[in-house]
């Protein structure tokens, strides 16, 4: 089938390669799992080849792309009929334009190095092949997400990429809570996928076909109600697979998985691909300006939301998990400023996905070195026995508050500039939105200065191991520090990269259409000094509070929002009473009501047929000579009946 | 003399097989109780031919006989199978049917 795959619109010859890209990984997924413990010596090599040859083919696609003008790079590889019911037909294509390389590329880079740095990371894992069976599958499922080219083959994805991520959450499931935190994250999935089926249907009753290209075309002539169910169903979707709010509550769970699960599905690619989700549907959204509020507010409350919790968690990884919430609402309240935000929406989620992989690869660094402990107030110090962690979190920590010329800078404070441009004319948005993200970028700073310094500086608080011998914090292989060294440089140098010359954004203008204008409330100049000054202020409050200053061992009781913080803000309380708490007794009333009326209707009748066949079977005695009499008597009955009719 | 006798001793003849069959415990009785109402059968039958003036009656009661023949030599043959591995005669303890 894959051989046969033609460009329907042949704009550039290559982007038949593009099946390949799932194929592979699928491929490889299927062997490890299939072939079992034969292939447990080499599996996790074959594994690492998987996303390889993946990024291979994305480097090829990429290379013939740019020879190409910029109005013809969208090209569409169809692999023949998929769906052929009714009013619906529908291709199973995939299409290969800026937006989807950009995400091929990022997955498969960000991928393939976690591959290999999961080689070392998981080695005294007896289920080492079956891990890197899952991060193939989900390789797989995360580029045919991003390269399909309708809502449905899309959804295919996406659900791969949410089975992947419980299966992954879930990896050392004979621990219970690590069990169920593997259900939570694909129970809250759920939700969100919801949303994207309801928007399916309406996009099908709307425009009657679910591929981008008919969507974008149709999406100008639908009216503002139509637009806006479509909008707010698809960021329904997104918030579930994004962690956004009000459905963030699974990520901070999720961290029950490998530090590398970590890194790739819940920092770098798959939580970010709610925001691919808003932008590629940029046709909708931009003719929908209430669906964009709507995406631009929920973006706005999980970057404090994230930011908040980031600042009282005291797991390295929970609260790297709240940072991404964070930094992920940047990316939502930048895809629903519109025009102005979706590419740099999308630059800030590829130099995110650099460095926040870096940041966990680090910490997973930190917790090899540090028998899996994770609670930073048994850290500090360990910037000098780790040194190559110590300088590649340096960098991804710099890059994410935002430093200049660290990456996040240049993805970051576009976003907080285009936050400041009015948008519809209404000022008051301007004004709440940009100082939120601003106030967002100080907190940021606040906690992450915090995660890196009661890790790397101050006094060294670590004893003992969970066996009682001496702790001793030693680096990593390379294996693993080869990757992270890669994502360091990534952390400093891409953001620089992409923004210089406006290269992203004129990369993505074929997809994202072309930057609209707009004046910022404020210039400028004074954006960026401001976002710097309060970057500046936040650590070096941090530096003081928890590098100069004792952090204590316990964690101290903290003011109300402290300890609300820790409890993610009380969502998972909210959660229960909301949802979880009706949802139960709702089941058990219906179980009651099934066993009462219905399961009552079926075993009554069973019951008085037994009775009624007990009454009658009394009356077979065995005596042959009452059957005779029986028999007699109904034919004189017969008889009389006979002769009073007749006559 | 009057038709109608012929039919009130069919009557009667057949009233004492039925009672007969219906009564008496012995297998051998309640047979005989059969024959008794079949050939009570029989003579209405050819009454009827007689008031008909056909012979289809008639002819009907030859069959009744040939089945009757028929009937007993099976019947016997089964009450003496029975007597022989159950040592009774009696319809009441035929009824293994019922267990």
């Amino acid at each position: 089938m894959l051989i046969t795959a033609i460009p329907t619109d042949a704009a550039w010859s290559g982007a038949a390669l593009a099946p390949w890209l799932v194929g592979i990984p699928l491929l490889s997924a299927a062997i490890l799992l299939l072939a079992g413990r034969h292939s447990d010596r080499w599996g996790h090599w074959l594994g690492v080849l998987a996303p390889l040859a993946s990024l291979g083919i994305g480097v090829v696609l990429l290379v013939r792309m740019l020879s190409v003008p910029g109005d013809s790079r969208a090209a569409t590889v169809s692999l023949g009929r998929w769906i052929d019911a009714g009013a619906l037909h529908l291709d199973a294509s995939f299409r290969i334009d800026p937006l989807s390389l950009t995400f091929v590329l990022l997955v498969t880079f960000v991928g393939t190095l976690i591959h290999v740095y999961s080689v070392a990371y998981m080695e005294h894992d007896a289920d080492r092949r079956r891990f890197f069976a899952y991060m193939n599958l989900f390789v797989a499922a995360m580029l045919l997400l991003v390269t399909a080219s309708s809502y449905l083959l899309l959804f295919v994805g996406w659900e791969g990429v949410g089975l992947a991520s419980y299966l992954l959450i879930g990896f050392w499931n004979h621990n219970m809570p690590y069990a169920v935190a593997a259900k939570k994250a694909f129970v809250a999935n759920r939700v969100g996928d919801v949303g994207l089926i309801v928007a399916m249907g309406l996009l099908f009753s709307h425009v009657g076909a679910l591929d981008f290209a008919s969507v974008d075309a149709a999406a100008p002539r639908l009216s503002p109600g139509a637009l806006t169910a479509i909008g707010l169903m698809l960021l329904l979707a997104a918030c579930g697979k994004s962690a956004q709010f009000p459905l963030q509550s699974w990520l901070g769970d999720a961290m029950a998985g490998p530090t590398p699960v970590s890194a790739l599905i819940h920092a770098a690619t798959m939580v970010t691909a709610g925001v691919y989700l808003v932008v590629r549907s940029n046709a909708i959204f931009t003719a929908a300006p209430d669906a964009r509020l709507v995406v631009t507010i929920v973006g706005a409350i999980s970057l404090l939301f994230g930011a908040i919790v980031g600042c009282a968690k005291d797991d390295i990884k929970k609260a790297l998990a709240a940072s991404t919430m964070s930094q992920i609402g940047y990316m939502m309240l930048a895809a629903g400023l519109g025009p102005v935000g979706y590419a740099f929406a999308i630059m800030h989620l590829v130099t995110h996905g650099f460095f926040k992989a870096g940041l966990f690869l680090g910490a997973g660094s930190v917790m090899h070195g540090m028998d899996d402990q994770t609670d930073m107030r048994g850290f500090g110090g360990l910037g000098r026995t780790m040194k190559v962690t110590y300088f590649t979190v340096m960098a991804g920590w710099l890059a994410i508050l935002g430093m200049v010329p660290f990456s996040g800078f240049f993805s970051k404070d576009p976003i907080i500039e285009a936050a400041f441009i009015p948008q519809d004319g209404q000022t008051w948005r301007a004004w709440v939105f940009g100082l939120v993200a601003l106030i967002g970028a100080a907190i940021t700073s606040f906690y992450m200065s915090r995660l890196f310094f009661m890790t790397f500086e101050g006094k060294r608080r670590w004893t003992t191991k969970r066996d009682g011998e001496h702790q001793h914090p030693h680096e990593a292989p390379a294996l693993m520090t080869v990757p992270m060294i890669v994502l360091a440089v990534g952390s400093v140098g891409l953001g620089a990269f992409l923004a210089i010359g406006d290269r992203f954004t004129g990369w993505l203008e074929p997809v994202t259409g072309a930057r609209g204008e707009g004046d910022a409330v404020l210039p400028g100049w004074l954006l960026v000094t401001a976002s710097l000054v309060l970057v500046i202020l936040a650590a070096v409050f941090a530096w003081r509070r928890y590098a100069v200053a004792e952090v204590p061992v316990t964690p101290p009781v903290g003011t109300l929002l402290t300890q609300a913080a820790r409890k993610d803000l009380y969502q998972d309380v909210v959660n229960d009473a909301v949802l979880v708490v009706p949802g139960r007794m709702l089941a058990r009333s219906l179980v009651f009501g099934d066993r009462a009326v219905v399961d009552g209707a079926v075993s009554g009748v069973a019951k008085t047929t037994v009775a009624l066949g007990d009454l009658v079977r009394k009356v077979q005695t065995g005596h042959v000579r009452s059957y005779a009499a029986t028999m007699t008597l109904g034919l004189v009955v017969l008889a009389v009946v006979v002769l009073v009719l007749g006559s | 003399m009057s038709l109608t006798n012929y039919l009130v001793l069919a009557v009667i003849l057949f009233s004492i097989g039925a009672t007969t069959a219906l009564v008496r415990r012995s297998a051998i009785m309640a047979f005989m109780g059969v024959e008794l109402m079949l050939n009570a059968t029989n003579l209405m039958l050819v009454t009827f031919s007689r008031l008909h003036g056909n012979l289809t009656g008639q002819v009907l009661a030859f069959f009744v006989m040939v089945v009757a023949a028929a009937e007993v030599v099976v019947g016997l043959a089964i009450i003496i199978s029975i007597f022989r591995t159950r040592h009774s005669a009696s319809v009441d303890d035929v009824n293994l049917l019922k267990s």
